[in-house]
């Protein structure tokens, strides 16, 4: 048992490729993260518009990306771009793919923190003279992202736990390269490797949700 | 021209088929204290808030220091300024100290700078009282000095008119005294004043004019006694009847 899941002497060859999967997770982690959560607060502030022309096709395309398994939108993109005559790599793909999905999801979450600030917040800024932007800006998305801080972060675990669907498109993240590790050496090692750093590199931050649910149920007693 | 700091005519209001306010005129003097009473849902809030603009008339016009206020080419939140408003429920920023409440307008709005701004927004909070409580966020004061700070936030841009819309009325009894001697001080320092409200003694003591509304329009006004003593309608009559008999 030890030998095929700990090996010692495969864990050190696995090493280096299994070190530049993490670097490849984090890097994927941090290309992707900003840009959903730039996606979802361009797609909550367009919902704070209420127009009918804007809202139903917002609507749409929220509803639709994220009722899409991410995996499917993610091979498609992969594999069906190439015949629109767009040539991308796995990487980019990727970063596309989680755009569009993890975009709506954290949109979804931006929108429920706008709709959890008060109405009189924005009168008292806009009897001020404050712009809607400027009332958006300065007093609605402080304590919007306040309130909904640890579903964020939630939704940034899920993300970041996805980045293992890169595999599939041959981006070279941790599950990627451990398994390449793994065909190598005909051992499981490499994986048990990865799934210990996998649960290290986000253990801190389910410690921290936790830490923000806490005091979130405190301040509601 | 007018000579009245505001001057609304003939203000309608519909929400959707509701007929809230049904051709209001209100023509205030400057340095005037004017007391708006009437039964819930009489159309107070929405009058003051079409002032401003929070709410926007079906009709009419409504003119506030020279500024048309309907005028689609008016810079309204230029207009704004000039127009303070004070609210039953504060509204203060909860994730801003009392210096940031009161200073938010005057750096973003008014453009002065960060040293300005504070300098301004701690000689405002000094007028209501609350120099000390400039750092404190609003959920570490009381509900009298959550109001006070926004009186605070209002004034100190320089309005020349504030709305004040049931400014006590979440206070508890023993904080309604601090923030009717705050906005007593106000008047004394020639503020123009329209002030929805049911605190009948101060109306009594301080207003120059009271204006009974009754399902969207204004049945009566006149000096506090005149509509207190001896009012000549029979809804005003039964109302402040109501009123005194609690
Ligand atoms: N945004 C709105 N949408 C629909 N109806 C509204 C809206 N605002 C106010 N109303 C209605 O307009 C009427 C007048 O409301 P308003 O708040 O102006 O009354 P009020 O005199 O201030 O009453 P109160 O003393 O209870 O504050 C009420 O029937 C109210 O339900
Ligand atoms: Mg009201």
């Amino acid at each position: 048992m030890i030998e095929a899941f700990f090996n010692i002497e495969i864990m050190k060859a696995a090493w280096p490729i299994v070190l530049t999967g993490l670097w490849n997770t984090i890097l994927l982690s941090l290309i992707v993260v900003p840009l959903g959560l730039f996606g979802g607060l361009i797609l909550a502030l367009l919902a704070s518009i209420r127009h009918p022309l804007v809202r139903w096709p917002l609507m749409a395309w929220v509803d639709f990306f994220r009722a899409f398994p991410p995996l499917v939108l993610l091979v498609l993109l992969f594999a069906g771009l190439p015949f629109a005559g767009l040539e991308l790599d796995g990487f980019a793909c990727v970063a596309i793919a989680f755009f569009l999905n993890t975009g709506s999801y954290y949109g979804e979450i931006f929108r429920a923190g706008i709709d959890s600030v008060p109405g009189g917040q924005v009168e008292a800024a806009r009897s001020t003279g404050l712009s809607r932007m400027q009332a958006m800006r300065y007093v609605v998305l402080p304590q919007a992202v306040r309130n909904v801080m640890p579903d964020l972060l939630s939704n940034t675990l899920e993300v970041v736990k996805l980045t293992s669907l890169g595999s599939v498109v041959a981006v070279p993240e941790l599950l990627y390269e451990a398994r390449q590790a793994q065909s190598i050496t005909y051992n499981p090692t490499p994986i048990v490797m990865a799934a210990v750093i996998y649960f290290l590199l986000l253990w801190p931050l389910v410690r921290l949700l936790s830490r923000l649910e806490n005091r979130a149920l405190a301040g509601r007693r | 021209m007018t000579s009245h700091i505001v001057d609304a005519r003939a203000i309608h209001k519909h929400f959707g088929t509701l007929h809230v306010l049904k051709g209001v005129d209100l023509k205030v003097n400057e340095r005037e204290l004017v007391f708006v009473i009437g039964p819930s849902g009489s159309g107070k809030s929405t009058l003051l808030r079409c002032l401003n603009r929070l709410e926007e008339p079906s009709s009419g016009s409504i003119v506030v220091d020279g500024i048309d206020m309907l005028d689609p080419k008016t810079d309204i939140n230029h207009a704004r300024r000039r127009i303070g408003m004070v609210f039953q429920s504060f509204n203060l920023y909860p994730h801003m100290t009392a210096l940031g409440n009161v200073t938010l307008a005057l750096r973003k709005v008014a453009g002065k700078g960060r040293a300005e701004a504070e300098a301004l927004g701690r000689a405002a909070l000094e007028r209501v009282g609350l120099a000390e409580r400039a750092d404190h966020t609003p959920g570490q004061l009381s509900g009298g000095q959550q109001q006070r700070v926004a009186i605070a936030r209002s004034i100190a841009l320089e309005p020349r008119v504030m709305l004040f819309d049931e400014p006590t009325s979440a206070l508890d009894p023993e904080l309604v005294g601090s923030v009717l001697e705050v906005m007593r001080g106000l008047r004394e320092s020639g503020m123009t004043m329209i002030v929805v409200s049911h605190e009948m003694g101060f109306a009594r003591n301080a207003a120059d004019r009271v204006v009974f509304m009754d399902d969207g329009l204004i049945v009566e006004q006149g000096p506090p006694a005149a509509i207190f003593e001896t009012p000549s309608h029979e809804r005003t009559r039964a109302f402040i009847g109501q009123i005194q008999r609690h």
